[in-house]
């Protein structure tokens, strides 16, 4: 199996062959033997020439993080066979954006309406949790094209807030 | 004893309660708001009863119907927590109306410590120290005199004040004419009056607290203290006991001076009497906390005593089971307070569902928990999730029994403030005991200072990369199911069930 993955931003190839129930592994080149269990859902118990590592996954409704040791580590995988990955791999800040809920909360302000002219980092909503209110920002230099959300509305975490075009 | 409690409080102090009642054979009974149908304290109660939306309001600071479950459950007392109800007056005086037993201290106690100006005129009567200064409004000669008398650093104050208007640090007597003059003028625009009074200004202040508990026959203990000078916006992160600072003729000083204090306002069952100290060990009184502290375990580890146990007891009408010689510290203990927060937005709080938990445990390590895995931390309350506390025979012990918990402790799907008590429990300073009110400003304001080893990245990310690879073979999530083989994941489980749904058929005829 060979698979791109992306470690915070940065892309590695890495090819997995399964022999007697271990791992060959090839990362970018270097040959790696490596013997892997499940140890429970998201939690990866690996031994790499003798040295243990319990590695964490971590879902959320808009990212996928690992935990090595105590260090976080933002991931993307990719299967190049796949067509929808190869596709997903060319969004970037062009097109339309959409704002996502990073949390659940109420909607407490609308700071930029539909059609308001933003720049990248300007404040599109305010979104209230425990008591405390976040500015929810535009990702890129644009205009609001579409407000999906009333004041006073609850969301949940991953939902569509506005699109920034 | 009581033979039903009604615990009008939620989260990890509900629990904590719960199990307390369990302990001693009484039955608990739990109310719940409607977001909080699933939490954790509802599942450890024996009984548990709906009051209402979330909102708190309407629910748990709902006097009514509280008093109105523990009439239909049959409790015979309340134990209301840290917040919400607590340190409210008003519900301690409706619960002994309809003869429900308060967990705490009598109304008339409560309402003394409630307010400021008027504990104040009770403390000096008892002998508590203040910080000193003059109490009124001064005029420029008179305040020379008492700043030479108390000694500079001093701080002006205006007397209608707050919000730092109108206030001024002078540490040299040259420039007390001038500050005086701008503080007169400051206050005189700012709140319409130009009355200002003169304070000792407290360098680098530590929050020293001492635990009081005091029966309904008149006999009071203090059970030591507790360092809180581990603090963010006000508020606490990192409590410990005993202070680092503390020398055993300050602590008999402080624990006589609180059990003064709450003599003279009648005060009984568990209370704190909560002190700001400077670096030479002299203490001023700042006010009294009428209830349970979150930081009690601290002091339930070196003292070897319950805390609850005993405010059970002495609501039942019990004494006091020991006398103050009887008590001895024993050992160190530090208690962390997991927040829902996200430490790379501002600690904003981060509620959400948790995915994955993996709890630490071993010697030396206490965990009182409001959460567990698949459950979500509601929006609407405080971001408290949980206490991690580590206990040793010496303070180095403590430390690093807790270091390694927290090397153990993770929590999946929402951020939490983890990664702070690693920074602050590697730090210098904090190791070496030099605590004070801004010492967590500062380790914040050098985000790169004391990253511990755990949290270096160098090495790490080839691990991280295979991880993800062997992750996506060995247990694909949804997404990546539908990248393998194009298919979407929902039509093939489908399809899969349906084959499985016929190959039985066949089998069966």
């Amino acid at each position: 199996m060979t698979y791109e993955i992306s470690i915070d931003g940065k892309s590695h190839k890495l090819e997995l062959n399964k022999i007697d129930g271990r791992w060959e592994c090839s990362l970018d080149g270097e040959k790696m033997n490596v013997d892997a269990v499940i140890a429970r859902p998201n939690v990866l118990s690996l031994i790499v020439d003798g040295q243990a590592f319990e590695v964490k996954r971590e879902m959320t409704a808009t990212d996928l993080h690992l935990w090595v040791k105590s260090a976080r580590f933002a991931v993307d995988v990719r299967d190049p066979r796949s067509l929808r990955s190869r596709r997903a791999a060319g969004a970037g800040v062009e097109g339309p954006q959409q704002l996502k809920a990073p949390m659940p909360g109420k909607i407490v302000r609308i700071l930029a309406p539909a059609g308001t002219a933003v720049t990248a980092g300007q404040g599109v909503l305010v979104i209230e949790a425990m008591k405390m209110q976040n500015e929810l920002k535009s990702p890129k230099d644009g205009a609001v094209k579409q407000i999906v959300v009333a004041e006073g509305a609850s969301v949940t975490a991953g939902d569509v807030l506005a699109i920034v075009e | 004893m009581f033979k039903k409690i009604l615990i009008a409080n939620r989260g990890e102090i509900a629990v904590r309660v719960i199990r307390a009642c369990r302990e001693m054979g009484i039955r608990s009974v739990a109310v719940y708001s409607d977001v909080d149908r699933a939490s954790l304290h509802v599942r450890k109660a024996d009984e548990a009863y709906h009051i209402g939306p979330a909102t708190a309001s309407e629910s748990y600071l709902n006097i009514g119907k509280i008093l109105g479950v523990a009439k239909a459950s049959g409790a015979e007392a309340i134990h209301p927590g840290y917040g919400f109800l607590s340190e409210n007056a008003v519900f301690a005086q409706a619960c002994a109306d309809a003869g429900v037993k308060f967990v705490g201290p009598p109304p008339t106690a409560m309402q003394m410590m409630g307010s400021k100006t008027r504990a104040r005129q009770h403390m000096e009567k008892a002998n508590v120290p203040f910080v000193p200064g003059s109490l009124r409004g001064l005029e420029f000669d008179e305040t020379r005199e008492v700043a030479e008398k108390i000694g500079y650093p001093v701080m002006l104050k205006a007397a209608a004040g707050g919000g730092g208007k109108g206030m001024r640090l002078v540490r040299d007597p040259r420039d007390l004419k001038s500050a005086f003059e701008a503080a007169r003028s400051e206050a005189q625009r700012s709140f319409s009056d130009s009355e200002v009074y003169v304070e000792k200004f407290i360098e680098n202040p530590r929050h020293i607290e001492m635990q009081v508990l005091a029966d309904e026959h008149g006999n009071c203990v203090y059970l030591g203290e507790r360092e809180c000078s581990v603090q963010r916006r006000h508020q606490k992160v990192l409590e410990e006991s005993p202070s680092p600072i503390a020398t055993p003729e300050m602590r008999l000083q402080m624990g006589e001076i609180a059990v003064q204090a709450a003599k003279a306002c009648g005060y009984t069952n568990a209370g704190t009497v909560e002190f700001i100290a400077d670096q030479q060990r002299n203490f001023y009184f700042l006010e009294m906390n009428t209830r349970l502290q979150v930081e009690h375990p601290v002091t339930e580890l070196v003292t070897g005593h319950d805390l609850v146990h005993l405010q059970f007891r002495i609501a039942a009408g019990e004494k006091l089971p020991f006398q103050q010689d009887d008590i001895q510290l024993r050992g160190h203990a530090i208690e962390c307070r997991i927040y829902a927060e996200d430490p790379d937005n501002n600690y904003f709080p981060s509620p959400g569902k948790i995915t994955l938990l993996l709890a630490p445990s071993g010697p030396g390590i206490r965990r009182d928990s409001g959460m567990y895995e698949g459950w979500t931390v509601p929006i609407d309350y405080d971001p408290l999730l949980a206490k991690l506390i580590g206990y040793g025979a010496t303070r180095d012990e403590a430390i690093s029994r807790l270091q390694r918990a927290l090397y153990e402790y993770f929590v999946g799907g929402i951020k939490t403030n983890i990664s702070l008590f690693r920074r602050i429990l590697n730090n210098g300073d904090f190791k070496a005991g030099k605590l004070d009110t801004g010492f967590l400003d500062r380790l914040l304001a050098n985000p790169e200072q004391a990253v511990v080893e755990d949290e270096r990245r160098e090495g790490k990310s080839k691990i991280a990369a295979i991880a993800a690879g062997l992750f996506a073979v060995l247990e694909p999530t949804a997404a990546q199911a539908t990248n393998s083989n194009g298919a979407k994941p929902s039509a093939e489980a489908q399809s899969k069930w349906k084959q499985a749904g016929r190959a039985e058929s066949m089998r069966s005829l």
